[in-house]
């Protein structure tokens, strides 16, 4: 609603100051050299014209992520990315997403690196769309679904894919080329189209039927100016971290380099489709009352409260209309002035029940486990959804997740032989700090980190406690990476290029709370580790030192000494003063689940305890079991036959397989968590997965 | 000579039995330990009558079976086999080649046994206390840092050193001057002066001051080495020559000549064969500023830890002397501390002509 409001401010923004900002400071300099020299208002007025929104965001492409060639491609890649998968989504198809990235040159091939112009394709098998619609939805800014309601989804204002392409336009002249198929029945038809920037109204170059091998789904083209560079906020940065907020997807990424990555689906469920809601009153603004006072359908204003806001019913509407000394028969458009003035106030005043929160969906802890486990490496695993929480009258749900450490396998490589050190070198002490991934509405954040709400909450909080390093005023310290991922009807950026999460107390409180759970979990892991590792140690340095001083013993004694003996007596008693058995203990391996640690994976040399453990496990069995069919196949015929989790088919064989009528979406998130350990005390619960689950003490 | 091959084993003796209680433990199924007597103020005393900074008996057990000390244990093994090793081949080291050659890596581990000379050091102390031995007997000595110049003559290795006849540089005090390593062949001096800083020794040998006044002119460059100290002994000893000591007119200065006079506390046990009782402290003392009207300006602003350091000093059992507390308080009161060489202001030869003849004329030191 904000964003609305926004956009057409700044629309009227313009149209008042622009003209008014280039003749005033003219004047006054001209006043000051030859008073004599003046302009008219009617001079003035004949300078005054609309001026479009496209030529707006022409000029200002910054707003929309467009800053720099390098960002740009990303943002390009992001748009059509977002739409693919959104649109995937509510039509209720697993996606499967192709990125291709291809260096454009004039003549002779250019590197990658070098290449400053490229070809960004992207095709999915989404519900396609309609003939009618493509020019608009590609070529007209502000044009969409999603701006109108309160609904969960990736993009929220219909700019981003008609802003990439206008910016294609801009700077290589390209048309953006699409395809789209809505079914094997339908045919596919090809659209150049092109952005009228004056009128903000789309041109169509070329509109053709053609063959397409797909037999659904959108294919983009665009040709862009970009700079092409791994690393850090790279579109290959980028892909990744959708990959781990999205296990849901199947992603192929064809580099301008030409390799081919791939990042297979590992969660075979679709998320929960989110419901659309009505606006809370409060999270409305004056202005916006106002406005919904002028559109709304109803006659009359209790009518319109009940009907216009959620959780308004329709004897709290009469309540409010008498606390605000209005009539509830009075006609929503007569009331003008401190009328509505008083409503609004009586409005934010009145106790009203907190907005519905089932029209988020959040991705859930199995899901994030599955991800992190996917694309990161480590040693543990956890994840924490919050219970729903509001701010300003919206709906949104917090989730962390943490991958920390090295996986055994990596540990042991770096095991040079023992080089003796000489004075002043010391241990090389790990100064790597931890990484924060960031996500809204399941879409990567990769720019402005210091601004977002989030990465302030994992500054603020103090990892100390779980036994981590950290400096004032910095990230912990240690091999880890931080996920938070906020999913809400509307996420309030702090710009319409959508990089960084706004700092609302309600936001940045359930973002800490959530780090503290994940937090608290890695504590106990570290802390467990830690005293195994020091049992190990004692037992080892004694160990060591023995050595030494029986040869020096020895040597005192004129060599004469039976070494062995002295050895073995002492080695007797090292081990009787550290705890045999203990270091297991410590561990918490004699404990069920991993480590009795909730929602987690831990990854030894052992192998893999924990949820996504199962997960894997059953999907290299029947890779096994079935060579001929490959996995993502395998998991598109399983969820879409029925949506059960893999763990549940493991649990009950896959010959039992449940109704597909007993299981609604609403239970999804139930057999998210339905992990046996913590089974019983989450079953049946659909959106409160985390409340109960916290750590427990080892036995 | 007899006596220092009879002394030797027995250092040597006691070394061995440092082997004997690991290997008599391990038999008895017990955590080897060592007995080290506390080097630290809670653990001295001052001994009034003899004038004498002593050590009390209060020990620290060292174990082998506890992760905080297992590898100062094995460190003290590992230094005890070193020092037998000297005693063996009779041969004389540093601290730092003691370091060097215990240093090695363990076996199978990233681990020095040493990492740093600083830990192997306190580690030669604790043997040195623990084992009753002076480091000399232990082989090990100091760098040479110290200087002397006057009418006296030693036999060092069979050579003849005449000290007043070395120059202005004089001759370098070893660090090991134990009858069996320095002889003193004939001292005809009356006393001697001990100075804080080779400067004013420097000032006071190319003056000549000592022909004039016939007496010894010692330094230690700073904090004495225990070289200087035992000769200064010896000579107030065997030849009764009284000992004067000149040092800055700050806290650190109070200290050396305390250390000199009385002993360290670090090394208390040492006190009885180091310490000069009846050393007296000539200057600078905060009188003097006045007395000789040093300007103000040369005078240096007591800091923080200075303050600190005068207050501590005012608490140790061999500063309550009402003299004493008189002249720190009077340092505090002025706030100011005074170098040596804040003399120079005056006079180049200030120092020589004026500041010492004066003090030796008036007999005005402090006890």
């Amino acid at each position: 609603m904000a964003k609305k409001k926004k956009e057409t401010a700044s629309e009227t923004e313009s149209k008042s100051s622009a003209p008014r900002e280039s003749p005033e400071p003219a004047a006054k300099t001209k006043a000051a050299a030859k008073p004599a020299e003046r302009v008219t208002a009617v001079e003035m007025g004949a300078r005054q014209r609309e001026i479009s929104v496209s030529e707006f965001f022409t000029k200002n492409r910054h707003l929309l992520g467009f800053d720099n060639p390098r960002k740009a491609l990303l943002t390009c890649v992001k748009e059509a990315v977002d739409n693919a998968l959104d649109a995937c989504e509510e039509a209720g198809i697993l996606p499967d997403v192709t990125v291709r990235l291809e260096v454009v040159s004039n003549g002779e091939p250019v590197a990658p690196s070098q290449a400053s112009r490229f070809r960004v394709t992207v095709t999915d098998n989404g519900p396609g769309i309609i003939r009618q619609q493509i020019p608009r939805i590609f070529a007209k800014l502000l044009y969409g679904s999603k701006f109108h309601r309160l609904r969960m989804s990736r993009g929220q204002q219909g700019i981003g894919i008609s802003a990439a392409g206008m910016y294609g336009q801009l700077t290589t002249g390209k048309p953006v080329k699409i395809i789209s198929r809505i079914g094997p029945k339908a045919s596919a038809h090809f659209f150049e189209v092109q952005i009228d920037t004056k009128k903000n109204e789309p041109l169509v170059h070329e509109n053709k039927q053609i063959e397409w091998e797909q037999p659904r789904g959108t294919q983009v083209t665009l040709e862009v100016e970009g700079k092409y560079q791994k690393g850090r906020a790279s579109v290959d940065e980028w892909l990744e971290q959708t990959s781990i907020a999205n296990p849901h997807v199947k992603l192929v990424y064809q580099t301008p380099e030409g390799e081919t990555k791939e990042y297979p689906r590992t969660y075979h469920e679709l998320p929960p489709q989110p419901r659309e809601i009505k606006p809370h009153p409060y999270g409305i603004e004056f202005g916006m009352l106002l406005k919904m006072l002028q559109d709304t359908k109803s006659h009359t204003l209790s009518g319109f409260l009940a009907g216009d806001f959620c959780r308004v019913s329709p004897q709290m509407a009469d309540e409010i209309c008498r606390a605000a000394k209005v009539s509830p028969d009075a006609k929503p458009r007569e009331l003008k002035g401190p009328m509505a003035e008083m409503l609004y106030k009586t409005l934010q005043e009145t106790k009203i029940m907190a907005p519905p929160t089932n029209c988020i969906s959040p991705i859930g802890e199995k899901a994030i486990l599955a991800g992190l486990y996917k694309q990161i490496k480590g040693e543990f695993y956890t994840a924490v959804s919050r219970p729903p929480a509001v701010y300003r009258g919206n709906p949104f749900i917090i989730e962390a997740g943490l991958a920390y450490g090295n996986r055994p396998q990596d540990q042991n490589k770096p095991q040079q032989p023992a080089v003796p050190k000489a004075e002043g070198e010391h241990e090389e002490e790990d100064s790597e700090l931890a990484r924060v991934i960031r996500y809204a509405n399941r879409v990567p954040l990769l720019y402005q980190q210091s601004a977002c709400s989030t990465f302030k909450a994992v500054l603020s909080t103090t990892w100390k406690n779980y036994g981590l390093t950290q400096s004032r005023g910095a990230l912990p310290g240690g091999p880890m990476v931080i996920f938070v991922h906020m999913a809400s009807v509307w996420v309030p950026f702090t710009s319409e290029s959508k990089e960084a999460i706004a700092d609302y107390d309600e936001i940045q409180k359930e973002i800490t709370l959530a780090l503290r759970e994940c937090g608290r979990r890695l504590g106990l892991f570290v802390r467990r580790r830690e005293r195994a590792a020091s049992e190990f140690r004692r037992r080892n340095i004694f160990e060591l030192y023995i050595e030494e001083v029986v040869e020096a013993c020895n040597r005192l004694k004129g060599g004469t000494l039976p070494k062995e003996k002295l050895k073995g007596q002492l080695q007797k008693i090292a081990s009787a003063r550290t705890g045999g058995q203990k270091t297991d203990e410590a561990l918490g391996k004699t404990a069920g689940g991993p480590e009795g640690l909730p929602h987690s994976i831990i990854v030894t040399t052992d192998g893999v305890e924990g949820e996504t453990a199962l997960a894997t496990q059953i999907e290299a069995d029947q890779a096994a079991a079935l060579p001929t069919a490959e996995p993502d196949l395998l998991g598109d015929t399983l969820s879409a036959d029925e949506p059960v989790s893999k763990e549940k088919t493991a649990k009950e064989t896959r010959a039992k397989k449940l109704p597909k009528k007993t299981i609604t979406k609403s239970d999804q998130i139930a057999l998210f968590a339905g992990e046996p350990v913590v089974k019983k005390k989450l079953g049946g619960k659909s959106l409160k997965p985390t409340k109960t689950a916290g750590p427990r003490k080892p036995k | 000579m007899t006596t220092k091959t009879k002394k030797t084993t027995l250092v040597e003796k006691k070394l061995i039995g440092l082997a004997d209680i690991v290997i008599q433990s391990a038999e008895r199924s017990k955590d080897p330990t060592f007995q080290i007597p506390i080097r630290a103020l809670s653990n001295v005393s001052f001994n009034e009558r003899k004038g004498l900074i002593e050590m009390g008996s209060k020990k620290q057990e060292r174990s082998f079976f506890n992760v905080g000390m297992a590898k100062k244990f094995m460190q003290t093994v590992l230094v005890a086999d070193a020092l037998s090793e000297l005693q063996r081949a009779d041969l004389t080291t540093s601290l730092r080649e003691i370091y060097y050659r215990t240093k090695h890596t363990i076996k199978d581990s990233h681990e020095n046994t040493f990492d740093t000379q600083d830990e192997s050091d306190p580690v030669i102390e604790d043997l040195e206390v623990s084992l009753a031995a002076l480091r000399e007997e232990l082989h090990v000595r100091a760098e040479n840092s110290g200087s002397i110049v006057g009418p006296v003559v030693f036999g060092d290795d069979g050579d003849r050193v005449d000290c007043s006849k070395l120059g202005k540089g004089g001759y370098s005090v070893p660090s090991i001057v134990e009858p069996e390593y320095l002889e003193i062949r004939r001292c005809t001096a009356d006393f001697v002066l001990l100075v804080e800083k080779g400067t004013q020794w420097n000032r006071l040998s190319e003056d000549k001051f000592w022909r004039r006044y016939n007496c010894v002119l010692l330094t230690g460059n700073g904090q004495p080495p225990r070289g200087v100290r035992r000769l200064a002994r010896r000579l107030h000893e065997e030849y009764k020559l009284p000992v004067y000591v000149l040092v800055d007119n700050d806290p650190w200065g109070y200290y050396i000549y305390s250390v000199i006079k009385q002993g360290s506390i670090n090394l208390a046990f040492e006190s009885q064969r180091m310490a000069i009782p009846k050393a007296k402290f000539m200057g600078l003392s905060s009188a003097d500023p006045e007395r000789y009207e040093l300007p103000r300006n040369v005078g240096i602003k007591l800091n923080e830890k200075d303050i600190a350091r005068a207050k501590e000093l005012m608490n140790y059992e061999w500063f309550k002397k009402p003299a004493w507390q008189t002249e720190i308080k009077r340092m505090l009161t002025s706030g100011l501390k005074y170098e040596l060489d804040a003399l120079a202001n005056k006079d180049f030869q200030y120092l020589t002509k004026k500041y010492l003849p004066r003090k030796l004329k008036e007999k005005d030191w402090l006890d």
